[in-house]
């Protein structure tokens, strides 16, 4: 027989380290007065190549950087680069998302006074980033018309946990014959009253409606 | 596969806990999860059992029990359970709620330690 055993209540978040974390990192944000954006989707929706063209736009007239998350190699830091706003890679390595320590030592010796908006491109991956908070005023949920009108349904924690949908590759949507009322339902359905915006960063078409987006939650912040 | 940071995570606020409750092996650690925590259960159990072993957590079992997913109704002004993460509306008047109440959790509630 097993020895008697009493029960001690802790009660704690089981990601407590990272929220304390992420809240510094919210509290630092706050202070140095930038708004922090973070993309999550599937690898290859298009995450860097919207960046690289929202960062081209947003650097005419805001103080932009981003931070981009990789299992291995610096080629998305250096696709971004070319818009010319300072860029760091983090490598996670085996770690399939970014956590708030990672986004705390990445930006270890950079002067946040110096920027208006920081972007932070997770791994691509719509599973694990859902439950780590990066201290974000906002995150982004990206997925291309390429990848099925139901992957909200498939994904529904991650799209739960986003403020603001952006379907992506939206160039391509007359060829796949893409559902566009359909994929709306799907995502209303796991996060109902959730704005969602079209945008293809090849043509640039629906950039705009971003930005303006963008620019009204800078306002209210 | 985060649930294995997960895994880690319970196991040191475990110990961390143990340790200010002074002596006594842990035999059970309880959490709490919510359907949409982003923890799937078996892969939370499988990273458990491989990040206990040679830990002083090594003989105490993971028990999990569900948070049911709750939100607000603003029609029938009280909360519901909605079907499913898939479907988050109102199960009696069929809108949708955007207000979660409960379902994101993942938390550690309780130790069980041999006394």
């Amino acid at each position: 027989m097993s020895p008697p055993t009493r029960l001690v209540e802790v009660r704690q978040h089981v990601l407590k380290n990272n929220d304390v974390i992420a809240r510094e990192l919210r509290k630092r944000f706050c202070t140095a007065g930038v708004f922090v954006v973070s993309l999550v989707s599937s690898p290859g929706a298009g995450k860097t190549a919207f960046l690289e063209k929202v960062l081209g736009l947003l650097r005419e007239h805001y103080r932009v950087a981003a931070l981009v998350g990789d299992l291995a190699t610096d080629n998305d830091a250096r696709r971004l680069a070319r818009a010319l706003v300072p860029v760091k890679q983090i490598t996670t390595g085996a770690v399939c998302h970014l956590e708030a320590a990672m986004v705390r030592d990445a930006l270890a010796d950079w002067d946040l006074n110096n920027l208006d908006i920081l972007f932070i491109e997770n791994v691509g991956n719509l599973v694990c980033p859902a439950t780590f908070d990066l201290g974000e005023n906002l995150r982004l949920v990206l997925f291309s018309v390429t990848e099925g009108e139901d992957k909200p349904l498939k994904y529904p924690t991650i799209f739960n946990t986003a403020d603001v949908a952006i379907i992506t590759k939206a160039d391509l949507a007359a060829v796949v014959e893409f559902d566009a009322a359909a994929a709306e339902r799907s995502i209303q359905s796991v996060r109902p009253g959730m704005q969602v915006l079209y945008a293809s960063a090849k043509t640039g078409a629906g950039l705009d409606e971003w930005l303006r987006f963008l620019q009204a939650r800078l306002i209210a912040k | 596969m985060h649930e294995l940071s997960i895994a880690l995570s319970i196991l040191d606020i475990a110990a961390e806990e143990a340790a200010r409750q002074g002596t006594g092996r842990i035999a059970a650690v309880h959490v709490r999860l919510g359907p949409l925590s982003g923890v799937v259960k078996e892969a939370l159990r499988s990273a458990y059992d491989l990040a206990r072993e040679g830990t002083a957590l090594e003989q105490a079992i993971l028990v999990m029990e569900d948070v049911p997913l709750v939100a607000y109704c603003s029609a029938c002004a009280c909360e519901r359970s909605p079907p499913s993460p898939q479907e988050i509306l109102c199960p009696v008047c069929g809108i949708p709620m955007p207000e979660i109440l409960r379902g994101r959790e993942l938390e550690l509630t309780a130790l069980e330690i041999e006394s």
